[in-house]
């Protein structure tokens, strides 16, 4: 579609655009420090753009060139990021992290981040992903180190810094050898030169995937290109370690999926069967050893932690290598496994930090210690931070099980040559329990039963109970989640 | 009388959200209302038993109702002639599992609610006959597990339930993967009964990476139910967790969860997987020899009367083993002996429903003396039968069926295991028939030491057994005696169904044989 064409289709974010720059106007001319009008307006413009972006419907296309893709499932991973980023605010609004700072521009730059997500769920184009990369990450160096008067804070966003900044370094090279293969940035033109090529440049296109994937990799933490996360997610405030695990995550595994399984793999439509590679250097393979490694590495160093939040920023990592699991498999099943799993993993992840930060508040620290006795003194805490760990580490009748069950049953059905990948993630589970039920055991396990029980606050309760019902409901009756992904399963393709 | 194995399985919960209501003071409602749940089930247990149809060899009281359709996930139950004693099994224990609880003054309100569940997980694993709903309940039953364990035990309790709980999980996700398998395999089903049709067909001659996929998928699910048996070498989360489980749950464990790893042997590979059985079934009956005789001699060494409790029951599974591999008897190769076959199955069925009641008799009883002594150590024991002549009659009983002593229970199920593996695992069994000497002699020497002799100065303030604590031995003990004189009653109620069984193992796993 034209430009001009294009805007009709482009609501959500113009919506969107106008909600930031109105949000730094009224952070001007507001007086309070903590900017609750700020927050109020932000989460208000983003339901307006969750809305919309709910009610703008059109058979799939591009928009503005063929540089974005407009379809169900950018929608769908829109709505995620939405739904992620106005929870965040709530928490935020709730948190006493932020006591002494200013916070209206925070809120602002966490709608800027959204804005960017949004460009990383639609890129088709090398250079858009390029910059939707960049736009996120920018928001969440600034985000990282917003406690300026906690050290901890500016060393995440320091080494966020330097990570981000060699690791998107290297993602340009590998786009720039794609482009010197084949003379052109849109997804489409690629699959159809690297179609032409025959396998003639099967080295070059190893490298280039692979230093694409170090800029992918980076956004979703897997594994080598992890090492920012414990240190970032531990210095961040914790909304924001909350927020980085999830919404990123989404958005960069929407990218990883249009870029592989739409360059180099040859389907009429996404939710067509049986798909094939177009090029001959074997990426399944490569991404299936990442996704065994990043779920290793991130479950058996989470077992060693002694804070609870370094302990979920290497479960996230281990969870970023489930769902890679299901990339490799080249099948709608495994699109799906996925699109599953980060619906769940938005209840149980983001359940799980809010509780942190709730614990961080009362407690007054983020160790396992803090967790003592916890269940005993907040019923209410200790039971819903149960269903969170036991939602992660894949225990029916919560989401988490039913998200692994999906990523499982879509290796399973790829055939035997996946059944490696299934067995390691089997034995992953295993190992997560460990450490998941630590936490667990101190609240239950270590501790008495006492007479002074604390309630947390009614709003604290709401936002508790949001997350813990559905973990609980979508774990036994998960159709209404299955049928709106169903329907989101619709990415634009090209003929080849 | 419509739905009334959902009414069995669910009956547990609405105990629960009840308890969850009782304000935290009212100890003694808490208790009553879990007395009364448990024992409405119990009644309910009474009368399926009463009103199954003994001749028919299929599934009855089936229910079937939408759940996932789309993935081929529905909600079925039934119930045959292997599960129906394991039901009632569980009903009675459960029932007496509240009394023995009893005691309980820490957390109350936790603990019944979570003994609750745990009943719920159980029954839903007995009777459900959707392969997914029956892994939900499997993993369902893990959780109140863990903290039952964990939160009433002993000194190590913490270690001892996270051990069980990774043993029991590493198990079920390879269940899982094996689950998935099947799915795949059976056309997108979880429905039991078309898997089991489907399965020995459609596995046929399939292989991967060299290996023949119905191997593959026997030994998934194979170690994912020996755990919970456990066969070795996957039993060393028992001993530490039966001495560490408050003295209910470990009746539990031993009287029911251990034969939920049998039933998913019986129930999935039997059935979904027969040519495999024969296959399998010198390994099982090697195993079951292992099982034998190192459970017997690791009681013997034992110091700790519940750690020589635990061992026993390892030890008495491995009978059970033997029974179940004495099903090939049946088949060609062997001579068509359907007498052996139907004697190993018979018997192993009988077995796990006599180790239940049996274990379970024992375990309470160690748990009135511990109430009293504060330790179980054997040798510290002595001279307690002038003390407590009650008890210690009822001991020697228990002790007598647990060794096997005509008449009772026991020795009918383990003659019959024996008699049905003989005609073609001769040495194992000779060998095996080792473990029933040493058997007795654990027992007896227990026995000598904690009740013959001087009475400890220690002890003489020790009371006898109390009548809450007879009233929950003395059911046991009745079953004990009336199956060991009578067995006729039980055996028929399950003999059509262990029929479809070695048939399905026999005839399919005949046909569709690729060994």
């Amino acid at each position: 579609m034209s430009n001009l064409q294009s805007l009709s289709l482009y609501w959500p974010e113009l919506i969107l655009s106008g909600t930031i720059l109105l949000a730094i106007i009224i952070d001007i001319f507001s007086e309070s420090q903590q900017s609750k009008k700020v927050s109020n307006w932000v989460t208000l413009g983003l339901l307006l753009t969750l809305i919309a972006v709910a009610i703008t419907k059109h058979s799939p296309t591009t928009l503005f060139m063929d540089t974005l893709a407009f379809d169900p499932f950018a929608s769908f991973i829109k709505s995620i990021v939405i739904v992620a980023t106005i929870l965040v605010i709530v928490i935020s609004r709730n948190s006493n992290e932020f006591k002494g700072y200013h916070t209206g521009e925070y809120y602002a730059l966490l709608a800027v981040m959204v804005f960017g997500m949004f460009l990383m769920a639609s890129a088709i184009d090398l250079i858009m992903v390029y910059l939707s990369i960049e736009v996120v990450s920018l928001m969440s160096f600034i985000l990282a180190g917003y406690l300026k008067n906690n050290p901890r804070s500016n060393e995440a966003s320091l080494k966020y810094v330097i990570y981000g900044a060699f690791s998107s370094g290297i993602m340009l090279y590998g786009l720039s050898i794609i482009f010197g293969l084949t003379g052109t940035t849109n997804y489409f033109e690629i699959r159809d030169a690297v179609k032409a090529l025959d396998g003639s440049a099967d080295l070059a296109l190893t490298i280039a995937s692979v230093f694409v994937l170090a800029g992918f990799g980076y956004k979703i933490s897997a594994v080598p290109f992890h090492f920012w996360t414990p240190d970032v997610y531990e210095g961040s405030p914790t909304p924001i370690t909350a927020y980085l695990s999830v919404a990123p995550k989404a958005a960069g595994f929407a990218l990883m999926i249009r870029f592989f399984n739409q360059v180099f793999v040859d389907g009429a439509s996404l939710s067509g069967m049986g798909w094939s590679s177009t090029v001959s250097f074997s990426w399944p393979q490569l991404l299936g050893i990442i996704s065994v490694i990043t779920m290793s590495m991130g479950n058996l160093v989470a077992i060693q932690q002694s804070s609870v939040k370094r302990m979920l920023a290497y479960s996230s990592i281990a969870h970023a290598g489930y769902m890679l699991m299901a990339l490799p498999t080249t099948s709608s099943e495994g699109v799906f496994g996925i699109m599953i799993y980060l619906v769940m993993y938005l209840f149980m992840n983001l359940g799980a930090f809010f509780v942190l930060i709730y614990v961080i508040e009362k407690e007054g620290g983020e160790t396992f210690e803090h967790f003592n006795g916890l269940g005993w003194r907040m019923p209410i805490v200790g039971l819903v931070m149960t269903i969170f760990m036991f939602s992660l580490t894949g225990l029916p009748p919560t989401v988490g099980f039913i998200g692994k069950f999906y990523l499982f049953a879509a290796v399973i059905n790829a055939g035997p040559a996946f059944y490696w990948l299934a067995f390691f993630g089997a034995l992953n589970t295993v190992v997560s329990l460990y450490y998941y039920m630590r936490v667990v055991k101190a609240m239950y396990l270590t501790g008495e039963p006492s007479d002074v029980i604390a309630v947390p606050s009614f709003s604290m309760t709401m936002i508790f109970l949001l997350l813990a019902i559905p973990s609980v409901f979508f774990g036994i009756y998960w159709v209404p989640v299955l049928g709106w992904v169903k329907e989101s399963l619709l990415l634009f393709v090209q003929a080849l | 009388m419509d739905n009334i194995l959902s009414w069995i399985i669910w009956i547990p919960i609405i105990g629960m959200v009840a308890i969850g209501f009782v304000p935290r003071g009212q100890q003694d409602l808490i208790k009553k209302i879990a007395a009364v749940t448990t024992g409405i089930q119990l009644l309910v247990a009474v009368m399926i038993w009463i009103t199954f149809n003994p001749t028919d060899g299929s599934f009855q009281f089936m229910e079937r109702a939408e759940w996932i359709p789309s993935l081929g996930i529905a909600y079925i139950l039934g119930i045959d002639g292997l599960s129906l004693p394991m039901v009632a099994l569980n009903a009675l224990i459960a029932f007496l599992g509240v009394f023995v609880s009893w005691n309980i003054d820490r957390a109350v309100k936790g603990y019944f609610a979570l003994f609750l569940l745990l009943d719920t997980g159980i029954m839903g694993v007995f009777l459900s006959l959707d392969f997914f709903l029956f892994y939900v309940f499997w993993e369902v039953m893990l959780l109140p597990m863990y903290f039952l364990i964990g939160m009433w035990g002993g000194p190590q309790r913490e270690y001892a339930a996270i051990k069980f709980f990774l043993y029991t999980l590493f198990g079920s996700v390879l269940m899982l993967i094996a689950l998935l398998a099947l799915y795949f395999a059976c056309g997108k089903t979880f429905d039991m009964l078309l898997m089991m049709e489907r399965a020995p067909f459609a596995l046929d001659g399939v292989v991967w990476w060299g290996m023949s996929a119905i191997k593959v998928i026997w030994v998934l699910l194979f170690i994912g139910f020996a755990i919970k048996v456990p066969v070795f070498p996957f039993h060393t989360w028992l001993p530490l967790a039966h001495v560490e489980a408050p003295t209910a749950i470990s009746v539990v464990l031993a009287g029911i969860l251990l034969k939920l790893g049998v039933y998913g042997m019986l129930r999935i590979n039997y059935t979904m997987l027969p040519d495999a059985v024969w296959w399998f079934a010198g390994a099982f009956a090697v195993l079951g020899m292992i099982n034998v005789l190192w459970g017997a001699m690791c009681a013997l060494a034992q110091k700790d009367l519940k750690k020589m409790v635990a061992y026993s029951s390892i030890s008495h599974m491995g009978f059970l083993l033997l029974g179940m591999a004495a099903v090939i008897a049946g088949g060609a190769a062997n001579g068509s002996n359907l007498m052996a076959a139907q004697a190993g199955i018979n018997g192993a069925v009988f077995q796990m429903f006599n180790h239940g009641t049996i274990s379970a008799m024992l375990f309470i009883l160690v748990g009135v003396i511990y109430d009293q002594a504060h330790h179980r150590d054997i040798e510290g024991f002595g001279g307690l039968a002038a003390q407590m002549p009650v008890y210690s009659g009822i001991v020697a009983l228990a002790f007598f069926a647990g060794l096997g002593l005509p008449g009772l229970s026991g020795f009918v199920s383990e003659a019959m295991c024996f008699i049905g593996a003989f005609p073609v695992f001769r040495t194992i069994v000779i060998i095996s028939t080792i473990g029933i000497l040493l058997n007795a002699a654990y027992f007896l020497w227990a026995f000598q030491r904690m009740f013959f002799g001087k009475l400890n100065e220690k002890y003489t303030g020790l009371v006898d057994i109390n009548r809450r604590e007879l009233f929950t031995v003395v059911p046991l003990l009745a079953i004990t005696i009336f199956l060991g004189i009578y067995p006729r009653p039980f055996l028929d109620m399950i003999k059509e169904t262990m029929n479809v069984l070695i048939d399905q193992v026999v005839i399919v796993g005949g046909i569709a044989g690729i060994f």
